[in-house]
Order: C-alpha cells, then sequence, then structure tokens
C-alpha cells in the first residue's frame, strides 16, 4: 500500500506545480472577494435610483448584482478549488454539466414563469 | 484526469449538490415572480444586527459572508500547507477553519431566531394576504407595538404578543393609517378598504410554516429550506473538518506523505461558500 502511495505521489506533486508558490495569491484572491462582497452591500444599501431602471425583465442594479456574483463564484472555483490547475478533461467534465444544465433550468423556469403568471 | 479518484468523486458529488441548489434557487424565483406585489423584500425583512438599535438592513448577512469567505482563505492555506508535508500548519488552518464555520452557524442560528419570533408584525386577511399597517402620507410601516402602545421608537420588546382586538381598536382609533403591501411598489388599500378588510382579518407576529408576518407564505418555507440546507452543508462540513483534522493530528496523513484528504475536505468546504455567494444575491440583493 505504501509503495503504491510513493508511486503515485510525483504525479500529484508535478500537477501541483503548476499553482502558484507561497500564499500571497490567496490573500489577492480574499482582498478581491472582499471589495465585490462590499460593493454588492454598499449597493444594496444604497440602492440608486438611476440603477433601478427596468432592463432584460429587471433592473441595471439585479443584472449588477448577478455579474458580481458570478465573478465571485469564478475565483472560487478557479483559485480556491484548483479547477484552473487541472487537466482539460476534468475541467470539462465539471465545467460543461453545470454551464449547460443551470443556465438551462433557468432559461425554462422564467419563461415558464412569464407563461404561467400571465406577464 | 490526473485526478485521485477521492476528488474526482468528490468533485461530481459537487455538481449534482450545485445542480440541487440550483433547482431550489430557480425554484424560488420562479414563485417570487409570480407573487411580486405580496412577496417580502429582504431588506425589510433582515434588518437586526447584535448590539446595534434600529434598522441595519443587510449589515449581519454582509458579516456571515465575511467569515464564510474568510474561513475559505483558512482552508485554502491549510491545504497549500499540506502539498508542502507541514503538520503543524495544516492545523492550526484548520482550527482556524473550524473556528469560522462556527461563527457562520451560529450566526444562522442567531438569524432563524429573530426571524421566527418576529419584528413589526403582520394583518393578515381573510384571502391570506398579509398585509403591513403603515401612515398613508409617508409609506413608513409602523410595529403593532409603535400601533397599540404608542411607542416613538423601535419595538424594544419583541417578544409582547397582541390579541386582533386591540389591534383593530388601535388602526381604527387613527385616521393617518392604511394596510400596506410588503412587496415591490408597496401598493396601499384606502383608508375604507382597509377598515373593512380588518373586520375579519387576524393578527399575525413572528414566522413559521404555515403563517409568516413578513409577506407571502412562501417566503418563509423558502427561508427555513434554503438557508437550512445551506447551513447543514455548513455544519457537516465543519463536522468533516473536525474528523480530518483529527487525523492530522495523529499524524494519519504525515506517514501517508499526501495530504490529499485535507484537499478533499478543503473542496466540500469552498463549495459551502460557493453556494453561499448565490444564496447572498438571490436571497438578500435581489
Amino acid at each position: 500500500m505504501g509503495f503504491c502511495i510513493h508511486l503515485f505521489l510525483p504525479r500529484l506533486v508535478m500537477s501541483d506545480s503548476s499553482s502558484p508558490a507561497g500564499t500571497r495569491w490567496i490573500w489577492n484572491i480574499f482582498w478581491l472577494l472582499l471589495v465585490v462582497t462590499g460593493v454588492e452591500v454598499a449597493l444594496g444599501i444604497i440602492k440608486p435610483t438611476f440603477l433601478l431602471f427596468p432592463l432584460a425583465g429587471t433592473s441595471i442594479l439585479n443584472l449588477i448584482f448577478i455579474g458580481l456574483t458570478l465573478v465571485k463564484a469564478a475565483y472560487i472555483v478557479q483559485y480556491f478549488m484548483h479547477l484552473k490547475y487541472e487537466t482539460q478533461s476534468l475541467r470539462m467534465a465539471i465545467y460543461l454539466p453545470a454551464l449547460v444544465l443551470i443556465p438551462y433550468l433557468t432559461f425554462i423556469l422564467l419563461y415558464e414563469g412569464v407563461e404561467v403568471y400571465g406577464y | 484526469m490526473k485526478a485521485e479518484y477521492g476528488k474526482l468523486m468528490m468533485w461530481f458529488f459537487l455538481v449534482s449538490d450545485a445542480l440541487t441548489f440550483t433547482g431550489f434557487l430557480t425554484a424560488y424565483g420562479f414563485m417570487r415572480f409570480g407573487h411580486e406585489a405580496t412577496w417580502p423584500i429582504a431588506e425589510d425583512v433582515f434588518t437586526h444586527f447584535p448590539g446595534i438599535e434600529g434598522d441595519q438592513p443587510l449589515l449581519y448577512v454582509a458579516f456571515m459572508t465575511f467569515v464564510l469567505i474568510m474561513s475559505s482563505v483558512t482552508m485554502v492555506i491549510a491545504v497549500n500547507a499540506g502539498h508542502q508535508l507541514k503538520k503543524t500548519a495544516v492545523a492550526w488552518w484548520m482550527i482556524a477553519t473550524i473556528v469560522g464555520g462556527l461563527i457562520f452557524v451560529g450566526s444562522q442560528a442567531w438569524e432563524w431566531y429573530h426571524f421566527i419570533i418576529g419584528d413589526k408584525g403582520g394583518i393578515e386577511l381573510a384571502d391570506g394576504r398579509v398585509l403591513k399597517v403603515a401612515e398613508a402620507q409617508t409609506g413608513e410601516v409602523l410595529s403593532l407595538s409603535q400601533l397599540v402602545d404608542g411607542e416613538a421608537g423601535h419595538a424594544s420588546n419583541h417578544l409582547e404578543v397582541f390579541g386582533t382586538g386591540e389591534v383593530k381598536t388601535a388602526f381604527e382609533a387613527n385616521e393617518g393609517l392604511v394596510l400596506q403591501s410588503p412587496g415591490k411598489g408597496h401598493a396601499q388599500l384606502t383608508r375604507t378598504e382597509s377598515l373593512r378588510m380588518m373586520q375579519n382579518a387576524q393578527v399575525v407576529q413572528g414566522a413559521n410554516m404555515k403563517h409568516n408576518e413578513y409577506g407571502q407564505g412562501q417566503f418563509a418555507n423558502f427561508f427555513f429550506f434554503i438557508t437550512g440546507f445551506h447551513g447543514f452543508h455548513v455544519f457537516s462540513g465543519v463536522i468533516f473538518n473536525i474528523i480530518i483534522f483529527y487525523n492530522v493530528l495523529l499524524g494519519t496523513y504525515e506517514r501517508r506523505k499526501s495530504y490529499q484528504m485535507v484537499e478533499k475536505v478543503g473542496l466540500y468546504w469552498h463549495f459551502v461558500d460557493l453556494v453561499w455567494v448565490f444564496v447572498f444575491t438571490f436571497f438578500y440583493l435581489v
């Protein structure tokens, strides 16, 4: 058993060597996530009237919230969950189902919502 | 894929879990879309911050978000230390992660407590709509204690229970009051309409699975279900982290010369943070 683990070890170390060294990059991402969250909270408390302008069935403000959320999500998945440094096949196995099915379900429910509630 | 079996399976589990949360959040959006007039606005509901009087919308949930992001950072550092086989560093950063998780779960318990005992109280009409008592002129919502006891400030005693009779009497006595919708636009009934509706109305205080004072009934159900399901993920994540932390102390991974298990629970922990980012947006901001 121990022998097997040692056999796999060089390869695991190799796959990690492509990720950045040290902890500085972690704190950079922390500040980014913190600032984006701060902006979201500030916008949520102030709710500037010029951002409440309706667009695409909702308001510009809500679209900004969704955009900032996707930015945060991308950084968590790519760097904290290390997916950026995995092999192409693993990345596709994770990204494809999520990025096809989640927008698909969202689209269907928004579309059906219009049908069911008749706007 | 060049990934270890356990890590790969963790990833596949997380994809399926992400789809489960997608189902919940899109269902929330779907129901809310159909009941915009009576669907409560989150910043009118979650207004408390421990130790601060008055309305502090979004502040507490911003604090919770900060705690979870912070504990995600300490987890990445623990995983990083694991790659360098630094046992003590892994142990300390895992403790920090566990403490962060416990603070988050505790904060959620605090928020649930305040959600359940209620804030300003509501009026449930015979047709099931839940409306707020408000000033006709300004649209400012009055709490039941302000209505009945005439307190100028914020309701000081959230645990005071009000009878339907005394609320009706106080409402009829004050000519400037109407019933107002809690949802988008805050539409008001006229004074005559409000008085007629008050005849068969009931007072609601706090929230449970059947009634809640905030507005549309499903709002409370979704709140309990989505934040409860997420909170259970955080709780189980804390348990996993404690188990792995214990193994780190025992030197299991030191002997194995691989801290892959720390990386695997780390993936789960980041996922919990990831889900919260979306819950935060769609439950509290949008």
